[in-house]
């Protein structure tokens, strides 16, 4: 049978390695003399080799040790009772036998057992959700130190400006304005100007947004042309300075045009200013008709116009800088190819086309606008005679060369311009 | 896995002055383990170190046929003899140890026995890479060293450090080693088995067997690297984890970390025993985050990055560094380390009965 050559060979192995320093061997010897101690051992063999068949693996190795044993010699090398619970779903338990707890007792003081291992599961392998919303939160920590660690060392309060009225696409921009508003990691106060006196549909999109906000009516209501827009939005702007010099309000004070887009990396390099700087704005003059204007990124797949050669692929508005890092001038947007092509009143379906400079591009030490501020340098002129029609914030300053230009001298583009209106007969969705 | 041991005969000649540098920088926290803060000691004027001359079929002989030795995690050893033979501060002295048969020096060896080195190795200090409390290759007096890990591939991986850390759990590597332990169980004593059963759906761990090229960029935007123990209970993911800022997560039992006296591991990095792995995330989750973040200004301690690789050439305050100011915290000697008067040569038959025997 097999089984008793199984347990011949066996019973070889065991004398050869465990009674070769003590016992004769006699058992391989006079295998055919048959006492009753040895039918008795090889009966316990079978036995364990039986039960070590069932369970998998050879814990008769551990009998004879405790049998044959005295001494206390080191357990790392013997096999442990855990049997092998691979992919049961239950937790390791005990065996039922002592054996663990004699172990422990036995060894050197050391956890560690060589040999076979069960592998532990528990009962739902499954995250928690508290557990995920803590693992978050720790996250957001890290990630806080991190900004804290090698962003600014002592951010200032972001002053936003935006010039707004009620019209179609009024909620879309203004949402878009306010979504990147809420992103900014720093303290944000948002000072919004209506034209046409403030309003319930303006103050209702603001108050979702969840940051401080200032909401102030300007009484003129808005032109149907864009000449006329561009003046009172530039009198609504000059109507928020006010409010900051009032109100003594510190911080930076940028300029969000309602449509404009503006990326995160905007709000952390105008930290960098220190009383009056300039950004580069990208401009996507958008043509509504399809034909003519400027492309904006390789995603329009308009290009069924010549190719614009004195263009290039993005107009940028912005400092100029020479090879040292200098501000020596400006960028300006080139209006000539769209000589009188371009739109005139708001819902024309032409090229809107920017100023020469955008408000947007520019941002300031708020204490610039202040009546006394501690170092206001000489070169700002007092903000009470600043006159109404002023093109762009440049004309605050006695001195535009003393313009910091922000984003690596102006070779990052931070934020796009862009002026999208409806048609004079479209109506936004409601609700 | 072999063992790999290393034999110094050092004659040790007492030295004066510790030069200390005072080496402050914003947001990190200096290190100070067991033995006070000793990470930025050096150990110029304190010790000297004689350098046996070796046949060279034990080195560079090795070298010539397998160049892997350069590169993988055991190649401490080959950085370490070359660091020595290169090293201004060590003196060379190519001699024939008088007391045996052949040159007693650099020897690799396989098993923890060592026949008539035994009395050799009963005064000398071991110096290998980390391991296992209660092992019989780790003595009391052992210095362990970190395994080795390529520093100029590290370096030039980095991303910038504002990167955001995204990653909660960080692991690559095998879980179940088929080709050595087909029914599993035995490797890594069943703990990376555990930890891939338990966190495989869990969203926070990112674990998997995969060999990513950008595995040392992943690690940078990891809070926590996993560090299980696999055959042996050290791997060179303890060095990566420290250089890249990545808080190590140490699961294995009884484990002894490389310069434990200079470096407090327990401030570093997190200890979880085999048995709690299935809790890994409730554990990891209910550290409080100031705590985390403590743990991440010490990780950036740039002494602490230097401290783990061996860079070549040798540079202030690596590896080499720590393991000659490791043994120059040794001095001095106590007397049984010295011959005692009268006795002129070592007896080279003590030790087990059985080492007697060939092998």
């Amino acid at each position: 049978m097999k089984l008793s050559m199984l347990q011949q060979s066996y019973m070889n192995r065991r004398s050869a390695s465990f009674r070769a320093s003590s016992a004769p061997l006699d058992s391989s010897t006079d295998s055919t003399i048959k006492s009753p101690a040895a039918i008795f051992w090889v009966l316990l063999h079978g036995l364990c080799c039986l039960i070590s068949l069932v369970l998998g693996f050879r814990f008769s190795r551990l009998v004879f040790f405790f049998i044959f044993s005295t001494s206390t010699t080191t357990t790392l090398y013997m096999t442990t009772p855990f049997p092998p619970l691979a992919k049961t779903s239950t937790n390791i338990n005990d065996l039922p036998l002592e054996i663990p707890v004699i172990n422990r007792t036995l060894s050197s003081s050391s956890r560690v057992v060589v040999g076979r291992h069960g592998i532990r599961i528990r009962p739902w392998p499954h995250p928690r959700p508290s557990e995920v919303m803590k693992a978050h939160q720790i996250i957001e920590s890290v990630q806080r130190e991190q900004r804290i660690q090698s962003g600014v060392k002592s951010p200032m309060t972001v002053i936003v400006v935006t010039p707004t009225y009620v019209r179609t696409f009024q909620t879309l921009h203004l949402t878009g304005v306010m979504h990147s508003l809420m992103l900014v990691p720093y303290h944000v106060v948002w000072i919004v100007v209506e034209a046409g006196g403030a309003t319930n549909e303006t103050a209702s999109i603001i108050a979702k947004s969840g940051i401080k906000t200032l909401h102030i009516g300007f009484a003129q209501k808005m032109p149907n042309s864009w000449e006329g827009r561009h003046r009172l939005e530039t009198k609504m702007r000059l109507r928020a300075l006010r409010a900051v010099r009032e109100k003594m309000m510190d911080g930076i004070v940028m300029f969000a045009d309602d449509s404009n887009m503006h990326s995160m990396e905007l709000f952390d390099e105008i930290q960098n200013v220190k009383w009056f700087g300039a950004v580069s704005v990208g401009i996507l003059a958008h043509s509504g008709g399809g034909g003519g204007g400027g492309e904006s990124s390789s995603a329009v797949a308009e290009k069924d116009v010549e190719p614009n050669l004195s263009n290039p692929a993005m107009p940028v508005q912005g400092p100029a800088c020479n090879a040292s890092n200098k501000l020596v001038g400006w960028h300006t947007f080139n209006s000539l190819p769209y000589e009188g092509k371009s739109a005139v009143y708001i819902d024309d379906r032409a090229t809107v086309l920017p100023r020469n400079l955008e408000w947007a591009g520019f941002v300031l030490n708020s204490r610039l606008v202040w009546k006394e501020a501690r170092d206001k340098p000489e070169w700002v002129k007092d903000f009470d005679l600043v006159a109404e029609n002023i093109e762009s914030p440049l004309a605050l300053l006695k001195d535009p060369s003393m313009v910091e230009p922000l984003g690596s001298c102006g070779r990052q583009v931070l934020l796009w311009w862009l002026r999208v209106e409806a048609r004079a007969d479209s109506k936004f969705p409601p609700g | 896995m072999r063992v790999c041991l290393w034999v110094f005969v050092v004659v040790i000649v007492f030295g004066f002055g510790d030069g200390k540098h005072a080496y402050q920088r914003l947001r990190t926290e200096r290190i100070s383990g067991s033995a006070g803060d000793v990470l930025e000691d050096d150990p110029v004027g304190r010790l000297k170190v004689y350098v046996y001359e070796l046949p060279s079929k034990y080195n560079k002989k090795l070298l010539q046929k397998d160049p892997r030795c350069l590169t993988h995690m055991f190649a401490a050893e080959i950085f370490m003899h070359r660091f020595l033979l290169s090293s201004p501060k060590v003196l060379i002295t190519s001699l024939l140890c008088p007391m045996t048969s052949e040159p007693a020096s650099t020897i690799r060896k396989r098993k923890p026995s060592s026949g008539a080195f035994f009395p050799l190795l009963q005064r000398a200090t071991l110096v290998q890479t980390f391991g296992q409390r209660n092992h019989v290759c780790l003595n009391e007096g052992s210095i362990t060293i970190p395994p080795y890990a390529p520093p100029q591939k590290m370096q030039a991986r980095q991303i910038p450090l504002d990167t955001p850390r995204s990653i909660f759990v960080y692991f690559r590597g095998l879980f179940y080693d088929v080709n050595n332990d087909p029914e599993g169980g035995y490797y890594a004593r069943g703990a990376r088995a555990a930890v891939w059963e338990n966190f495989k759906n869990n969203p926070l761990f990112d674990i998997s067997t995969d060999h990513p090229a950008t595995y040392y960029e992943d690690m940078q935007r990891a809070i926590f690297c996993l560090c299980p123990l696999g055959w042996a209970p050290w791997s060179p993911r303890l060095v990566e984890a420290v250089v890249f800022g990545c808080i190590p997560v140490i699961i294995a039992d009884d484990i002894v970390l490389p310069f434990a006296d200079a470096i407090p591991w327990e401030e570093i990095g997190v200890f979880v025993a085999e048995e709690d792995v299935p809790d890994l995330d409730t554990i990891l989750t209910s550290i409080p985050s100031e705590v985390i973040l403590r743990k991440q200004r010490l990780l950036a301690n740039p002494s602490m990055k230097r401290a783990m690789l061996f860079p070549q050439p040798a540079q202030p305050g690596d590896a080499f560094h720590q393991i000659l100011n490791g043994l120059a915290r040794k001095l001095p000697h106590d007397r049984t380390a010295y011959l005692k008067p009268g006795q002129k040569v070592l007896n080279w038959t003590t030790g087990p009965v059985g080492d007697l025997k060939p092998w």
